[in-house]
């Protein structure tokens, strides 16, 4: 079931969200966009943090590596880390390809779900690309 | 010309048995070192290190050394780094055995030569730098700007200022100024530069208060201007409590011309491989002295070389910070920029100076035609060219062109620094190139802006490797040898 | 004027015609303000050419012992070894020394293939993943190996370490301690001069421990054991090794250290009064991205032939700025490439044997002291190429003078590192000594009695 990137909520700094209920609990999936994929040129590493870890919203919870830069990966939603993509750092090749199903980072069940009022839906996130592109 | 030895690496061209280096035969049995150690330490085997012949070692690395372009063999004009010609007596005269066979922990008395340089070596960076406190110690620039944050740190300790953390930085400065401040413990903020590349007042004025610990200034700072507000900048920073902290890599600039004492600094260091002409070493060695005022020269680390009566001695100063490295400090780089300041002396330092400005203005002159230069027609020892302007209109990026200019035989200006100018190329010709050579850079720069696209983007064509794939080498790091990766 | 300086009177003016400036100094006022230039000349000795400089440098260098007048047993962290005529002729090659970092690789594929093999033989030397391509000595390595571990090991501030660490590698660890959030904690060597009693200290708050093997006082630690119980309580071991000592010991990696340290000056480097030296490092691979320093890796070009970059490089400070781990933005290339010809010359039987001929001739000058009136050895137990000797009658210091005149560097009178050593001398044996000078060496300081009778030992 490939996630459909017009559907899914977005952070000012190019992480993708997608909520879904697992177990009565809301569950984030997080991502970064395509648009960042291209904008940070040929990735190169990922730091990510262990699952159990507890991350409040706009909060650092990894890095992503190009070459010569390091970017920091803020957390859309408040909440704990229950699952990482501990794959993913050393499959970056495929994340270019396929940033919204393979690509995912995180999984963070959501503790406050008024945070998820800050993001952006689709439209609104592409403008801001344009703007920035 | 094709050469295997240089290709490949020491381990592929091991053969079991050879040999190239045998001690001496003992009247003990060697094997008897196994029974003096308990056998529980003993290695099975000693690491798998290659085995080879003299002639094979000679032929590798003399070939390796072919695919090198160094201040010897080409014009080397990396900006902010000073690739000045290497002097041939600094290396001879450093390796006496009297100076390069001395132990480090010898007592002062047996090298009263050693102290005698080294003390002298303190006075002149005093001297040129206006700012009487020396230590010698630390190991390289970036060394000697974390030591010279230690003393400010253990200054303020001592005043019970304990409240100032911040360590202000320009926004063109050079990495180490942040990372720097940081090991020392401080906090860090940025100082933004104006239009002009100069600091921004108003941005400073903004940021100083009585967290205000320590400026960081480059000057000339690194798009090659003297910052003319600098005065101002430093007596503001004093005002408001702070130390001025100059990095020197720029001193190439400014000898006898201006002191960083003169114009307000507190610290500073030097680079003596940039400056004074020892070798840079493919990377390594260098030095990194640090210059301080009277009130803070009880802090520095030690030992310090003085002189009581007729004798030199070394010795700790008062509240010292303690040590940043093992031993004096790396006297083989230092009795390199002692040759090399008796060998101008009053006379010729400034010279030094004088013409590395005009040498920069002059191929200034000539490649503001070819690229823009924006900040300004005039600069000091060095000056940033963008190609912006290239890559929007022809998709050449300064990389392009610094990749284009090693098949001209010059090795490239420094590309992408300082941040805060795009497609930054940043030229320091120094002093020790003839006009001839500037002339014949300026011209390939100019060549290379007519050549087509293709040419330019696949560049370097004559070279053994082209454009290697930093990615692969970062997303799958292979930093060592193995007989599978062969 | 002596120098190096090309423009010729016409040269400048036509220079000054492009730049469309008077003078030279135009240009200076037009940058720097006339209240800030200096108003006299430097306050320098006067310029001296090349003949009469060389004149005097002989002559100042002349008048200092050295390891070249004097026979010399002083260790301490950096030895007199063998160095021979191939890394010397080849690192006085222009081509290497006169050469910078190599931000263009095409151009300095010599230098980057070097760094590459000499990243490959400390691995190898250590017994760990990776090596970075060395830092400033061994002693500031020590201390960047822990603020690594620091940075590695979360919420963790406490640094363990052993009073048989080397005094100046604790000095420089405490003058960076001093301005971060950590705490050093030095255990006291026990009597036979060894460390396991840091074991006791170890706690769920220690980052790190870190240990020198073979220690300061040229004996042998327990290593795996306290790494076992280091590694039991969550923290790293940090171990500072001798790489001569690996021709016959048992590497870091081998014995449980997850970042190893060294001086490489034993590698082929001259002593100089201290510097430049070569910081050796290696760590294993799930540390790599903490390493310090700049870092070699293996790749290919466009045209698919294999090569080697920088690599790694986010790690570093002109990327990550205040964020890096170290503000390290250099290594020590030329020194790093003696050490990698000086190992390819040696290879495993080289260095085995040089460590052989250590081991054995310190332990023929050892039964020579414990055989003598004057001097008793003060630790039993194995050692490696030193050891401490306490003189009964308390005059290093004489006698360190005394065997100067006699052409001796007798070894380091350890009270000038640490006065609870006033009465200790650290006598390290190379390779290059032989029997005939030990013997001699033993004599010399034995005659030293007689010679020097200090007046308040007199009257007791």
């Amino acid at each position: 079931m490939a996630r459909d990137k017009t559907t899914l909520l977005y952070a000012e700094t190019h992480e993708w969200v997608d909520v879904a209920e697992e177990g009565g609990q809301k569950i984030a999936t997080i991502g970064i966009s395509d648009f960042a994929i291209e904008q940070l040129t040929d990735l190169v590493y990922m730091e990510l943090p262990e699952a159990g870890k507890s991350v409040g919203a706009g909060e650092e919870f990894g890095e992503v590596e190009s070459v010569k830069a390091v970017s920091p990966l803020y957390c859309p939603v408040g909440g704990e880390v229950v699952a990482v993509h501990e794959d993913l750092p050393d499959q970056l090749d495929n994340l270019n390809e396929d940033p919204y199903d393979f690509g995912w980072i995180i999984k963070v069940r959501i503790e406050d779900e008024a945070t998820l009022e800050k993001l952006m839906d689709f439209p609104t996130y592409q403008k801001q690309c344009a703007s920035e592109g | 010309m094709r050469n295997q030895q240089a290709t490949k690496l020491l381990f592929e061209m091991s053969r079991e048995g050879r040999r190239a280096h045998r001690l001496p035969a003992l009247a003990q049995d060697l094997d008897s070192a196994a029974t003096l150690l308990p056998a529980d330490q003993l290695a099975d085997a000693p690491p798998a290190l290659p085995e080879l012949a003299e002639p094979d070692v000679i032929r590798h690395f003399v070939n390796l050394s072919t695919m090198n372009m160094s201040v010897d063999t080409h014009f080397y004009p990396l900006g902010s780094c000073t690739m000045k010609y290497n002097p041939k007596r600094n290396e001879r005269l450093a390796s006496l055995p009297g100076l390069v066979d001395v132990h480090p922990l010898q007592d002062d008395r047996s090298i009263p030569g050693v102290l005698q340089m080294l003390f002298e070596l303190q006075g002149m960076l005093a001297e040129i730098s206006g700012l009487p406190g020396v230590s010698l110690q630390p190991a390289a620039g970036a060394h000697g700007e974390l030591t010279a944050l230690f003393v400010a740190a253990a200054y303020f300790r001592d005043r019970g200022e304990t409240e100032r953390s911040v360590v202000l930085t320009a926004d063109s400065a050079h990495g180490t100024n942040p990372a720097s401040a940081q090991m020392a413990g401080f906090s860090t903020q940025t100082v933004k530069s104006g239009e002009n590349g100069l600091v921004d007042m108003e941005d400073l004025k903004s940021k100083l208060n009585g967290q205000t610990a320590v400026f960081m200034l480059t000057n000339p700072n690194t798009l090659g201007l003297f910052d003319s507000q600098v005065k101002e900048i430093t007596d503001l920073v004093h005002e408001a409590g702070g130390l001025i902290y100059l990095d020197g890599a720029n001193m190439n600039a400014i000898l006898g011309i201006t002191r960083p004492g003169d114009f307000g600094a507190d610290l500073m260091h030097y680079n003596p491989h940039k400056t004074f002409s020892g070798p840079h070493g493919g990377g390594g060695p260098g030095a990194g002295p640090i210059c301080v005022r009277d009130f803070l020269a009880d802090y520095l680390p030690g030992p310090i070389v003085e002189k009581q009566g007729e004798e030199y001695v070394t010795a700790n100063p008062s509240k010292s910070i303690g040590r940043v490295r093992s031993f004096f400090g790396n006297v083989g780089v230092l009795a390199r920029a002692y040759v090399y300041i008796r060998t101008y002396g009053k006379e010729g330092l400034r010279r030094v100076s004088e013409d590395a400005v005009l040498g920069a203005n002059y191929l200034l002159s000539k490649v503001k035609h070819i690229l823009d230069v924006p900040h300004g027609d005039r600069c000091m020892h060095e000056f940033v060219a963008t190609a912006s302007k290239l890559k929007k209109e022809q998709g050449l990026t300064a990389m392009d062109l610094a990749k284009r200019l090693l098949d001209y035989g010059f090795h490239a200006p420094t590309v992408y620094f300082p941040l805060v100018v795009e497609e930054a190329v940043m030229v320091e010709p120094t002093e020790t190139e003839s006009k001839e050579t500037l002339d014949a850079f300026a011209e390939a720069l100019f060549r290379i802006t007519e050549e087509a696209g293709d040419l330019i983007h696949e560049a370097p064509h004559t070279t053994k490797i082209s454009r290697p794939d930093d990615v692969a080498a970062a997303r799958k790091p292979v930093l060592r040898w193995t007989e599978s990766s062969e | 004027m002596n120098g190096y300086l090309f423009h010729t009177e016409a040269d400048r003016l036509e220079m000054l015609r492009s730049i469309g400036a008077e003078s030279l100094q135009e240009i200076i006022d037009g940058q720097v303000p006339k209240a800030l230039q200096m108003q006299r000349p430097l306050d320098l000795p006067p310029s001296v050419d090349e003949m009469s400089l060389e004149q005097e440098m002989r002559r100042l260098a002349a008048g200092n012992a050295s390891v070249s007048s004097h026979v010399c047993f002083m260790g301490g962290g950096a030895y007199d070894h063998f160095i021979p005529a191939v890394v010397d002729e080849i690192a006085s090659r222009g081509e290497y020394y006169t050469s910078y970092t190599p931000y263009q690789a095409e151009v300095s594929q010599g230098n980057l293939q070097v760094m590459f093999e000499y990243e490959t033989l400390v691995s190898e030397l250590t017994g760990l993943d990776v090596s970075n391509a060395s830092l400033y000595d061994g002693g500031s390595a020590a201390t960047e190996a822990v603020l690594m571990a620091l940075a590695s090991v979360k919420k963790r501030h406490r640094v363990i370490t052993s009073s048989a660490v080397h005094p100046e590698y604790r000095q420089i660890l405490e003058s960076y301690l001093e301005n971060i959030d950590a705490e050093l904690v030095v255990v006291p060597a026990n009597e036979s001069g060894t460390s396991e009693d840091l074991i006791e200290a170890i706690d769920e708050q220690t980052a790190c421990v870190l240990l020198q093997h073979p220690n300061y006082f040229g004996r042998l630690e327990q290593v795996q054991k306290i790494a076992d119980a280091a590694h039991a309580a969550g923290a790293l071991v940090i171990q500072s090794f001798d790489p001569i000592s690996v021709g016959l010991l048992k590497r870091p990696g081998d014995l449980g250290a997850d970042i190893a340290v060294a001086e490489g000056q034993c590698l082929g480097n001259p002593l100089q009064y201290g510097g430049p030296y070569l910081g050796v490092m290696a760590c294993r691979k799930d540390l790599m991205r903490r390493l310090p320093g700049r870092i070699a890796g293996q790749t290919s070009d466009r045209r698919g032939n294999r090569c080697w970059v920088l690599t790694l490089q986010t790690r570093e400070q002109h990327i990550r700025r205040e964020k890096a781990t170290s503000n390290i933005c250099s290594n020590q290339t030329l020194l790093a490439l003696r050490a990698t010809i000086y190992l390819s010359l040696l290879g495993p039987h080289g260095l085995k044997e040089t460590a052989e001929h250590c081991v054995v001739k310190t332990n023929v000058a050892r039964e020579k002291f414990a055989a003598s009136e004057r001097f008793e050895l003060v630790h039993p137990g194995p050692v490696f190429k030193e050891f401490v000797i306490r003189d009964r009658q308390n005059q290093v210091q004489q006698l360190v003078q005394h065997a100067q005149s006699k052409g001796f560097l007798a070894g380091v009178a350890m009270g000038d590192l640490d006065e609870a050593w006033n009465d200790c001398l650290l006598v390290a044996v190379t390779e290059k000594r032989t029997e005939a000078e030990i013997e001699e060496l033993v004599e010399v300081l034995q005659s030293a009695e007689s010679q020097r009778i200090d007046p308040v030992a007199q009257t007791v």
